[in-house]
This record gives C-alpha cells, sequence and structure tokens, in this order.
C-alpha cells in the first residue's frame, strides 16, 4: 500500500463520514429542542475527527520510516575502510535507496532473476529511468533488496492503522451527533488551532535560518578560527577537492565586506539624491497629473527583476564605461567593465525607487499646518522644504535610507555579475572588488561537499550578513515608528 | 502706530524697497525645482536605457535564420548495411548531418570533391540537424528514400551574419564566417530559400551549449511549477496567518513578535533564503538538488511576508460595521470573519498575491544555491525533476561569451518581463475595478 493511496482511502473515509454526519444530524429526532449547530457543521466535525487525525499519524509514521530505513541500512553497510571507493557515508546511502528505487520498476519476471553485480544490475535500471553512479558495489544489491522489504512492511502496518485510525474516528464522530452537541464550537477550534500554525510559520522560518546557518557556521569554526575569519584581510578559500586533505585556504571576511560596503556606499551615493529629489518634487511641487504619470513610470524601476539589472550592467553600462575612459585617456581604459562603479550605479538606479516611495511617503505625511506657516511666513517653497519640512521628516527619511542600504548590502544578482570576483582591497572605484553575496553563490554552485570549509564559509558569510541586514532593519523600523507617533 | 506719526516725511515719499535677497531666493528656488526634474529625469533616462538596451539586443531572438533543403533521405547513408529492421539502434545513431550538407552541395553546385568547400557547407546549418532529421526519420521510417522539404536551422555565426549583426566589412580572416559562407547566404536569401522565421525554439527547447537549439524550454516549466508551488502554499497560509493576527489576536508579547518578526523577513536578503533551503530541505530532509518543488517550497517562505502584509492591509480595510452586523445577527466570530470580512477583502488579497507572485518569478540568487545553474536538456515531468526557472536561465546565458547568446539572453529578458507585466496590469486592473472606499 503506498502513501498516496492510504491519504485517498483515508480522506474518501472522511468525506463519506462528512455525508453521513449531516444526513445523521438532519434526520435525528430533535425531541422539540433547537439544534445547536447546522447539519453540515456536524458533517465537518466527522470529517476532522476521522481525516485529521490518520493524516497527521500517516506524516509521523512516513517521516519514521525513513529514518528507520536509513537506520537498517547504514547498520547493515561494510564497515568504511581507508579503500572503500565511495567519499562519504551520505553518498553510498544515496546509491543504496536509488538501487533500491530502480528495483521497484523492475517487474516480476526479471525480480525473478535478477543479476548479483551492480555492472549488470545498472543497465537494467536506467532502461527503467532510474540513473545511477558508475561507483556502485556489488554488496548494496542485498542492502537494497532489505531495504524495500522493511519500507514495504512499514507502509502496510502504517496504512492498516491509518485506516482504523480513519473509521474509529468517523464512528466517534457519528456516535457524537445529537441535538445539543456543541460540533460548530468543535470545528471552530480546529480553524483557530489552523490558523495559529499558520501563523507561527514566520517565526519557525526565522528560527530556520538563525538554526541552520549557526549550525553549520558552528562546524566551520571548528576548522577555521573565528578570529581569523572575522579580522583576516586574505580571501583565498582554494578548492574543496574531495577527499583531500591539508589544502586550507585563507578566509579572511575583511576584504568580502568592504567590496560589500564600498559598492553600497556608491550606490548610495548615486540613488540617495536622485531618489530623494524625485521624491521632494513630486510630494511638493507636481501637479496630480504629473505624479500620476511619473510615479508609475519609476515604480516600474522597483518591479524589474534584479537579475535584469545585473545584465544591464554586464552588456550595457560596464563596456559603455571602460570605452567612454578609453577615450578619455587615450586609448587606456582605466575603468575596467567589471568595477565597483559600474555595479554600485546600476544598483543605485535599482533604489531609486525604494527611496523616492519611501520618502514620499514620508514627506506627504509631514502635516499640512506645518507647511502652511512657513509659506505663511514668506518663505518660499524650497526654503520651506528644507528648513521645515525635511527636519520635521529627517527620522524617517533616515529610517528609510537605512532599509534601502541594507536591500544594497544584501543585493546579489547585480554584483555578481557586474562587480568581478576578485577579493581586493582597494580604494579606486574603477577597480573590480567583490562582495559577501558574490562569495556564498561562488561557494555554493557547483559540486558540494558539505563538510569542508570551503562550502561552509557560505554560511558563515550568510549569518554575517543576515546579522548586519537584521541590526539595519531593526534600527530602521524603531525610528520609522517612533517617528510616526509624533504626529498620529 | 505711533512709529510712524513720528515720521511726517514717509508718508508722501515711496520708502526705499530693502533688498530682503529676493533675486537670490527666487533663482534658489528655480535651482530646487529644476534639481527634483533633473532627478526624475534621471531615473527615466535609465528606464527608458535599460529597456532599450535589452529590446534591441533582444527583439531579434524571436526570430532565427532556417533554410529550406530538399533532403533525400538516402537510404545508403543513413542505414548503409541495411539492418535496421532487425536493429533499432541504426536509425538512431546514423549520419543525418551528411544528408543536409549533401543537399545543401547540391543546391549551391559544390562539388563533394572539394574538400574545404564542404567543410564550410557544413557549418551553413546548425548541428540541430541531426536530432530534427531523426526525429522525422525514426517516427515514420517509411520516409527512407524519399527526398523531403525541411526547413533547417542556420548555425548560430550564419543567423548573426544574416540578421546584419556581424561586420562583414572586416577582413575575413578576424570575423567568424567566412566571405564563401556569405556568398552562399546571399544566393540562397535571393531565392527565397534561406529565411528568418518564427523561433518556436526559443520556448520549446531545453539547455543546448548551441545558441541555436537552447531555449526556456525546461526553465518555463520549472517556473510554471514553482509558481503553482507558491500560490498554493503562500496564499492560504498567508491568509491565514494575517486572519489570525488581525482578526483573533490579542495584543501581547508573542503577537507583538509575529509582527516585529514579519517586517523583519521581509526585508532578509533573498539569498538567505537560498541558504535556508540548501541547510534545510536539501541537506537536512534530503530533497532533490534543482528541483522545482524545492524552489517553489524557498520562495514560499520568501514571498510569505509579503502576501501577510498586504492581507493584512485588506483586511484592516474593512469597516468595522461589518463585523458588527454579523456578529449582531448572530454570527460567531468564524462565521463573521469567513462569510463577510474575507469576501470584502479578497479583491485587495489577491492583488497583493498577484505582486508577491511576480516578485517570486523574478528572484533568482535564492534559486542559484539550491541547484537550479544545472545543464537540463530534457522537460521535467514532476516537480521533483531537475529543471531551471526562467530568471536562472537568464543568469546562465548572461555568462556565456557568443554573440548568440546576448541575443537569446535579452529574449529571454523580454519574455520575463513581459510576464512580469501581464501579472502587474492584472493586479492593478483588478484594484481599480474592485476597489471599494467605505
Amino acid at each position: 500500500m503506498s502513501t498516496s493511496l492510504v491519504f485517498l482511502i483515508v480522506v474518501a473515509i472522511g468525506v463519506v463520514g462528512y455525508f453521513l454526519g449531516r444526513q445523521r444530524a438532519l434526520t435525528k429526532d430533535t425531541g422539540g429542542l433547537k439544534p445547536h449547530s447546522l447539519p453540515h457543521y456536524h458533517g465537518w466535525w466527522v470529517f476532522l475527527a476521522s481525516a485529521l487525525p490518520a493524516v497527521l499519524f500517516l506524516a509521523v509514521w512516513a517521516a519514521a520510516t525513513s529514518v528507520y530505513l536509513e537506520r537498517t541500512a547504514i547498520s547493515e553497510l561494510p564497515a568504511r575502510t581507508a579503500d572503500t571507493v565511495i567519499a562519504s557515508q551520505s553518498l553510498e546511502l544515496g546509491m543504496v535507496s536509488g538501487i533500491a528505487r530502480g528495483l521497484n520498476k523492475l517487474s516480476n519476471e526479471e525480480k525473478a532473476n535478477l543479476p548479483q553485480t551492480f555492472v549488470e544490475l545498472r543497465p537494467l535500471l536506467s532502461a527503467k529511468g532510474v540513473a545511477l553512479a558508475q561507483d556502485g558495489q556489488d554488496y548494496m544489491i542485498p542492502i537494497a533488496l532489505e531495504w524495500n522489504k522493511n519500507s514495504i512492511w512499514a507502509n502496510n502496518i502504517g496504512g492498516i492503522v491509518a485506516i482504523i485510525l480513519a473509521v474509529a474516528g468517523a464512528i466517534f464522530g457519528l456516535s457524537g451527533v445529537h441535538v445539543r452537541a456543541r460540533a460548530r464550537n468543535n470545528v471552530e477550534r480546529v480553524i483557530l488551532a489552523a490558523l495559529v500554525a499558520a501563523s507561527t510559520i514566520a517565526i519557525l522560518t526565522t528560527v530556520g535560518i538563525i538554526l541552520s546557518m549557526l549550525f553549520q557556521t558552528l562546524t566551520f569554526f571548528q576548522s577555521v578560527s573565528p578570529s581569523t575569519f572575522f579580522f583576516g584581510t586574505v580571501w583565498d578559500p582554494r578548492f574543496a577537492a574531495a577527499g583531500a586533505e591539508g589544502s586550507q585556504g585563507q578566509f579572511g571576511l575583511i576584504p568580502l565586506l568592504a567590496g560589500t560596503i564600498y559598492i553600497a556606499f556608491v550606490a548610495m551615493l548615486f540613488a540617495v539624491p536622485v531618489g530623494l529629489f524625485s521624491a521632494i518634487y513630486m510630494a511638493e511641487y507636481a501637479s496630480p497629473k504629473v505624479r500620476s504619470v511619473v510615479k508609475p513610470l519609476l515604480e516600474v524601476l522597483a518591479g524589474i527583476p534584479t537579475i535584469v539589472y545585473g545584465f544591464f550592467a554586464l552588456v550595457t553600462v560596464g563596456p559603455f564605461l571602460r570605452d567612454l575612459s578609453a577615450a578619455l585617456s587615450g586609448g587606456y581604459a582605466f575603468i575596467q567593465a567589471q568595477s565597483v562603479l559600474t555595479a554600485g550605479i546600476v544598483m543605485g538606479v535599482m533604489l531609486i525607487p525604494f527611496v523616492s516611495s519611501l520618502s514620499d511617503d514620508i514627506i506627504t505625511a509631514v502635516p499640512r499646518s506645518l507647511r502652511d506657516g512657513s509659506l505663511g511666513l514668506g518663505s518660499t517653497r524650497s526654503e520651506t522644504i528644507r528648513r521645515v519640512v525635511l527636519p520635521a521628516a529627517l527620522p524617517g527619511i533616515v529610517g528609510a535610507l537605512l532599509l534601502t542600504a541594507s536591500r544594497a548590502i544584501g543585493e546579489t544578482m547585480i554584483v555578481v555579475l557586474a562587480a568581478g570576483v576578485a577579493a581586493n582591497i582597494n580604494i579606486n572605484p574603477f577597480d573590480a572588488m567583490t562582495t559577501i553575496t558574490v562569495k556564498i553563490v561562488n561557494q555554493l554552485t557547483g559540486d558540494l561537499e558539505f563538510n569542508s570549509p570551503q562550502t561552509l564559509v557560505a554560511f558563515a558569510l550568510g549569518l554575517t550578513l543576515f546579522f548586519i541586514t537584521l541590526a539595519m532593519n531593526i534600527f530602521a523600523l524603531y525610528i520609522v515608528r517612533k517617528y510616526r507617533e509624533q504626529y498620529e | 502706530m505711533t512709529d510712524i506719526s513720528l515720521n511726517p516725511a514717509g508718508i508722501s515719499a515711496k520708502p526705499a524697497r530693502r533688498d530682503i535677497g529676493l533675486k537670490r531666493r527666487y533663482a534658489a528656488e528655480r535651482r530646487f525645482k529644476l534639481y527634483g526634474i533633473a532627478a526624475i529625469a534621471i531615473g527615466m533616462f535609465f528606464l527608458v536605457a535599460l529597456l532599450y538596451s535589452v529590446l534591441s539586443n533582444g527583439y531579434t531572438a524571436f526570430w532565427q535564420t532556417e533554410v529550406n533543403l530538399a533532403i533525400n533521405l538516402d537510404p545508403k547513408i543513413i542505414d548503409p548495411d541495411n539492418k535496421r529492421a532487425t536493429d533499432p539502434k541504426v536509425l538512431l545513431t546514423a549520419n543525418y548531418p551528411v544528408l543536409a550538407r549533401n543537399a545543401l552541395a547540391e543546391k549551391l553546385g559544390v562539388s563533394s570533391s572539394d574538400k574545404a568547400g564542404m567543410r564550410e557547407l557544413g557549418k551553413l546549418f546548425s548541428e540541430g540537424v541531426r536530432g530534427q532529421l531523426r526525429e522525422l526519420v525514426v517516427s515514420n521510417p517509411s520516409l527512407i528514400g524519399t527526398t523531403q522539404n525541411v526547413w533547417v536551422l542556420t548555425g548560430a555565426d550564419i543567423d548573426s551574419a544574416f540578421k546584419g549583426q556581424i561586420d562583414l566589412s572586416v577582413d575575413q580572416s578576424r570575423r567568424k564566417v567566412s566571405d564563401k559562407q556569405v556568398e552562399w547566404m546571399n544566393k540562397l536569401k535571393s531565392e527565397g530559400v534561406m529565411a528568418q522565421r518564427f523561433n518556436t525554439g526559443l520556448f520549446t527547447y531545453g539547455a543546448s551549449s548551441r545558441p541555436e537549439t537552447s531555449g526556456l524550454g525546461v526553465a518555463l516549466i520549472g517556473s510554471l511549477y514553482m509558481m503553482l508551488i507558491v500560490l498554493f502554499l503562500s496564499l492560504p497560509i498567508g491568509v491565514a496567518a494575517s486572519i489570525y493576527l488581525e482578526e483573533y489576536a490579542k495584543k501581547n508579547r508573542l503577537t507583538d513578535i509575529i509582527e516585529v518578526n514579519i517586517n523583519n523577513l521581509a526585508a532578509v536578503p533573498s539569498i538567505v533564503f537560498g541558504l535556508l533551503g540548501l541547510a534545510v530541505f536539501i541537506n537536512f530532509f534530503h530533497m532533490p538538488r534543482s528541483a522545482s518543488l524545492v524552489g517553489g517550497l524557498v520562495l514560499t517562505l520568501m514571498t510569505l511576508p509579503t502576501i501577510i502584509i498586504a492581507t493584512r492591509a485588506a483586511l484592516r480595510a474593512v469597516p468595522p460595521s461589518i463585523r458588527a452586523a454579523a456578529l449582531g445577527i448572530g454570527a460567531s466570530k468564524t462565521q463573521m470573519v469567513f462569510h463577510h470580512v474575507l469576501p470584502l477583502a479578497a479583491p485587495g488579497i489577491l492583488t497583493g498575491t498577484i505582486i508577491g507572485l511576480a516578485h517570486a518569478l523574478g528572484e533568482t540568487a535564492p534559486l542559484l544555491l539550491i541547484g537550479m545553474v544545472a545543464f537540463v536538456a530534457n522537460s521535467p515531468v514532476t516537480p521533483l525533476d531537475p529543471s531551471t526557472a526562467l530568471p536562472v536561465q537568464i543568469y546562465m546565458w548572461a555568462n556565456e561569451a557568443e554573440r548568440a547568446f546576448v541575443e537569446r539572453t535579452s529574449g529571454a529578458i523580454i519574455v520575463l518581463l513581459l510576464f512580469l507585466a501581464v501579472m502587474n496590469i492584472t493586479a492593478i486592473i483588478l484594484r481599480r475595478r474592485f476597489e471599494r472606499r467605505w
């Protein structure tokens, strides 16, 4: 019995239970009393009583089964020695489960005269659509057969128990149908529980982010000390050769952090004046007609995916700046195509709508009376803006700029395509620098070996990035909230 | 008052105008206004430059140069030993490109003894002809021995030359197409045999190392699966969470934490979600790498905060009188929420969801980390099969050096932007049509 079949049976029992429960509620002699719940609530309660526990049980059982199967398989694998061909136990396990999956697809006839060696088995399985790596071993076949036998047993037991649970639940639900039964309250309690569960997913995500990265980071710090990571000035991770010992790279955060901050700084240098002045113009000068055209157009910039900006930087802005610098200096291109400047400008363009729409909201939230007072005293509009509106809006704008800066620091695709991969520390904006996000992508694309420091460093970088942006966001939200209270 | 009467001479004489710097102040005012206009102009300029750069590079990607050949499916070449009845491999491994080359040689009058000429001729059409003719013959073996008119893709360089993207004035040693090939190309063009046709391959092919036979087929399916997963997970979960927070939750420490949490998650860099997906879904739960299921789950977690924030705003916009009226006529709280408040908030929720989906569709960084950067040639059947996504495909093509790939990349970006435009316009129309003001 496959799990999906059992699931369907359980749901079917629940649906039957729904109709039976409703029918029972409709036809039950009320004895002159007013029923507490509408008939369909009785139906739903029967459905929930039968399907919910059974489905939960199935989920738990499926998880437990997979753990059990892996444990048994590991205990049956021969002890790992120096000349074990396959690099890690998890790879071995993956191969065994692959063979088991393939064996399930064979016909009875093929199963009867099963080849005993992996070399013969492999083409047979790949004909069934299960492609396996070449270095499978013969000893895996009996383990895979055992795996399948156990999994059939576990599935059958789990299926039978789930169906019994469903039937028992349905009977329990049906037996509870009577005039004063509070079926609606029961159903609503389940709904409320579901709502609470949904809203905890947000917390679970944060916990998941922190725990998963913390776990990997701690493993990373076992091979590289935190002080050399946080204060190291050389980034040279070397390659993670599978199984090779001693290829210890250098993992210095400083060059990456410097590049990240430098590029974000250039981007903000471009985006803040442009975004702020657009916001001021739209909030204070533009007629409603101009505003209704320009504002959505600027927001189009925010809707364009960052990969498109990256491509724009790579094929248009980068070459343009390089050719421009070559033309200016007469031959020598002092701006490289991949440079801090290219990445900064393009990222700045991406940030314009963030700065402008956030500041626009804040500027328009400044009370009318402040403006009227200033204008009434005879100051011009620009004086009003500079001396009255902007100071009043300043905390909000600082908050908005912090939010924007955290976005610049966490931005990935533009810098991957436009900033380069060389981890230098320099102050020349025409040279290439690299960022934390670029290195996370670099370390984690390609074949992964999950216990090498070369891979794990990406999680340490990710955690650093997460905490930097988290701190900026919390601080920004704090400022924005505090400011908002002043005028409400 | 008394001041004036003390100065009787001042009544008739015009007071000297004190210079209060009005000129300077008005100039400053004009300058300030000009800065605003300049800032908006800069923003607009970059929007136009970006769209122009993509469109001008990319619109040609929707047409591909093809050549119509009368190909003789010669049994002597397909099956020299006449074993196709017994050995099915013969038809699969036959040398199909030779057939196309011979057809072309005949057309252009190149003799088969001219080795160098034949070699250059072979570069006129794409290697993809092998698969094309194989499919034709395998699906209908009775065609062997007949002559078929087939539209065959040209090679990527010929395609670029045909579209005028290669500068033909430079010496032939410094460009990828020879003078001989250009001459043939022009001849075929004047006969109407070589022409640009709509590039259906862009939407159907999978990954390929040759630009002319690579397409978005796999990426489109992968993105579709991911969007469906995001929609079916994040909409119910997001709406449920918002209903709880907005309608049920008491104001206490816990709800405060959840609220701050959601606001923060909305601002966490997307690449961090990729790390989460890698560590939890792939490393811990052993889900398959490169699968659209994992991509969909990661994007769901990323989109949830957006949807929750939009839904809460929509719920808050429903006036309290509706709730009071429902409760007043005897509805339970759950009935009030699900029968009255939720339907009224639906347009706002839908708008927020579409915008969240559009955001998820364009997201690249987290997908790179869960192995979506993969060379996938065959279309995925289930969400568990390896696949790529539209923006990831753009990323992979952007890293290719060839000119023809720049064209494809821009074409793919146009496709992506069209999808996003349709989604956003739908959201705007929904908002305009169903928005209610109480």
